[in-house]
């Protein structure tokens, strides 16, 4: 059996709003010859994207809605027409094809979902998806179709596996949350900056699901300017407790890399630290907890230069067990990108010590957060007693 | 305009006067309440029982010298008679007023002579949460700005040209100065930077996350 998959069709660039739109796959790009750069990645470790069926977006999405997406990319609807249906927005405006487009990033992920649970990989990465702010009926936050919605329920329904998402995007999942509120057989895990002005503005440490679903949404909102050594401390600590909690089949993470000081939507302040130790603790709890069965897919990164590119790599690298890239980045990959940067690239794999003033209150906010952490792990430590 | 007949619990459990103790901390056990109106045959309220009253009479569980007569006592005897009350046309700010000022926890809400609804502390907490929450993906922009006539206007026209949905709007005053009030949007978009650089090019002082304790609205 294969360590890991890559799973990547140079279509996957054609989820693309527009050349100013912070939302830009072309960090794919940029990943991936990053890895091809260092030799961790071949050609014979990437599977082709496969396009979902109407049939299997319609696993997380309202038809009606599907409906409409096609005909906007299309050209058949005026911005208006679409408004109600969240795109045509600001944020999520109209692209040509943009169904053909998203419903590339499903099948993608059903694609990683498939090698998993068929036993043809251990591990898979679908950097395309993590589209995790789509709803059944509606597009927000850049987000078209949830492949991770759609990729929960396509597992459920096949291979009748017990999920555990974990979403460590600066952004609440707030999509994939609601999708599973009240199915005690998925576990929603998201880490994020507090929505309190961050969107979406929910994702409170009270939202523990519903009805039979009680207990299985976990929500650890951190506060801006929370940087690495909070941020690991409350990841590494809720991850432990719910992987034990909840001892899924399969675990499905969604690796948003928009927690960096450099990002432009957030605020969090993390650095490349938390990008190295993330995909390690995923990795460890798959093996530990779910027979290695572990598909990651992408999400937010909106500095696609001096963040995504390294982010997402030690993804990769973690699922293949190999030593975690140091020192300098290739020279290749700087002088083949630095022209087209429109900032000048960190030249390590590290980030620099002295990234940004240190943060008054730094040990309150800690506090703060620490805090935070008990009352959202309150169900799982009170049933232990 | 919020009205308290769209906030209050119909649902009531009463007792009459002639209930005892007993009675009254078994419906709070079971139904999870803290308040329970007294009524007479026809409805009418003639008093409350709250959790601290019985708290107050009831004896120690931590001593021995356990009264049991005391669960027996009428409700007539120990509740507060002739309650503050309430009408189910009341504006709930008014209603948050009567709370606040009178230092209580509930208004039995009162119609045509019968009790109608009742309302809680937690009812009012809840519509806070609604007023300020995110019912809706989005994102949350404060903006200090010099109290005079027509500064909502020039905000709003920059929202507007971002054909940005604005869920909610809160002005309040500003903490540093009597001169200033701040405008709390909450705007449905994720990527809110055009906006806010809009803002400030028109001289908007945008508190977009200040760093704690440096730059406090």
């Amino acid at each position: 059996m294969k360590n890991a998959v890559f799973i990547y069709s140079p279509e996957q660039l054609g989820y693309k709003f527009s050349e100013s739109h912070p939302f830009n796959h072309k960090r794919l790009l940029l990943t991936i010859d990053l890895l091809k750069e260092i030799n961790a990645l071949s050609d014979e470790d990437i599977v082709p994207a496969r396009i979902a069926t109407d049939e299997e977006i319609a696993l997380g999405h309202d038809k009606k809605y599907i409906d409409i997406v096609k005909k906007a990319g299309h050209g058949l609807l005026t911005p208006e027409q679409c408004e109600n249906y969240g795109i045509g927005t600001e944020d999520t405006p109209i692209f040509s094809n943009m169904h053909e487009a998203s419903a590339l990033l499903v099948g993608s992920t059903l694609t990683a979902v498939d090698y998993v649970m068929q036993g043809k990989s251990h591990h898979a990465l679908n950097l395309g998806g993590g589209l995790h702010h789509g709803f059944f009926g509606r597009a927000s936050g850049f987000c078209i179709y949830n492949d991770s919605t759609v990729a929960i329920r396509y597992m459920q329904k096949k291979y009748n596996a017990r999920v555990l998402y974990i979403d460590t995007d600066a952004h609440h999942g707030d999509g994939v949350q609601w999708a599973f509120y009240d199915d005690p057989n998925v576990c929603t895990l998201s880490i994020h900056e507090t929505g309190r002005y961050l969107f979406p503005g929910t994702g409170n440490v009270t939202e523990r699901g519903n009805g039979q679903g009680y207990g299985t949404s976990f929500n650890f909102p951190l506060d801006a300017f929370t940087e690495d050594e909070s941020f690991l401390e409350i990841y590494e600590q809720a991850m432990k407790e719910v992987f034990e909690y909840f001892k899924p089949d399969v675990v499905i993470t969604q690796n948003g890399a928009d927690a960096h000081y450099f990002d432009p939507l957030t605020h969090l302040y993390g650095t490349m630290k938390i990008y190295q130790e993330i995909p390690r603790l995923a990795h460890k709890l798959a093996h530990e907890y779910c027979d290695g069965k572990w598909i990651a897919v992408g999400g937010g990164g909106y500095d696609i230069w001096r963040v995504v590119p390294r982010a997402w790599s030690f993804i990769w690298t973690e699922m293949n067990d190999l030593p975690l890239p140091t020192g300098q980045l290739p020279t290749n990959w700087l002088e083949k990108y630095q022209a087209e940067s429109p900032v000048p690239f960190i030249p390590t794999w590290e980030d620099p010590v002295t990234l940004y003033e240190p943060i008054p209150r730094k040990l309150e906010i800690k506090e703060k957060n620490a805090q935070m952490l008990t009352k959202a792990l309150h169900i799982i430590r009170s049933e232990k007693r | 305009m919020m009205i308290i007949e769209e906030i209050m619990n119909r649902d009531i459990h009463t007792l009459g006067p002639s209930n005892t103790v007993k009675d009254a901390i078994k419906i709070m056990r079971e139904k999870k309440i803290r308040h329970i109106p007294i009524v007479d045959e026809e409805e009418k309220i003639v008093g409350i029982i709250t959790a601290h009253d019985l708290k107050n009479i009831l004896p120690s569980t931590i001593k021995d010298d356990l009264n049991l007569t005391t669960y027996e006592t009428t409700l007539e005897n120990i509740m507060v008679k002739n309650p503050l009350i309430g009408h189910p046309l009341d504006f709930i700010e008014e209603v948050a007023l009567t709370l606040y000022e009178s230092k209580i926890s509930c208004l039995p809400i009162v119609s045509g002579g019968r009790l109608v609804g009742i309302v809680t502390t937690t009812d009012l907490l809840y519509t806070y949460i609604e007023l300020t929450g995110a019912n809706k993906p989005s994102s949350k922009i404060d903006i200090r700005v010099t109290d005079k006539p027509g500064i909502l206007s020039d905000i709003t026209e920059i929202f507007k040209k971002h054909h940005a949905n604005v869920l909610s709007v809160l002005v309040y005053p500003s903490a540093d100065c009597k001169k200033n009030k701040i405008v709390s949007v909450r705007v449905q978009v994720i990527n809110p930077l055009s906006i806010i650089e809009d803002l400030r090019k028109e001289g908007f002082d945008v508190l977009w996350p200040n760093l704690p304790g440096v730059d406090g609205p």
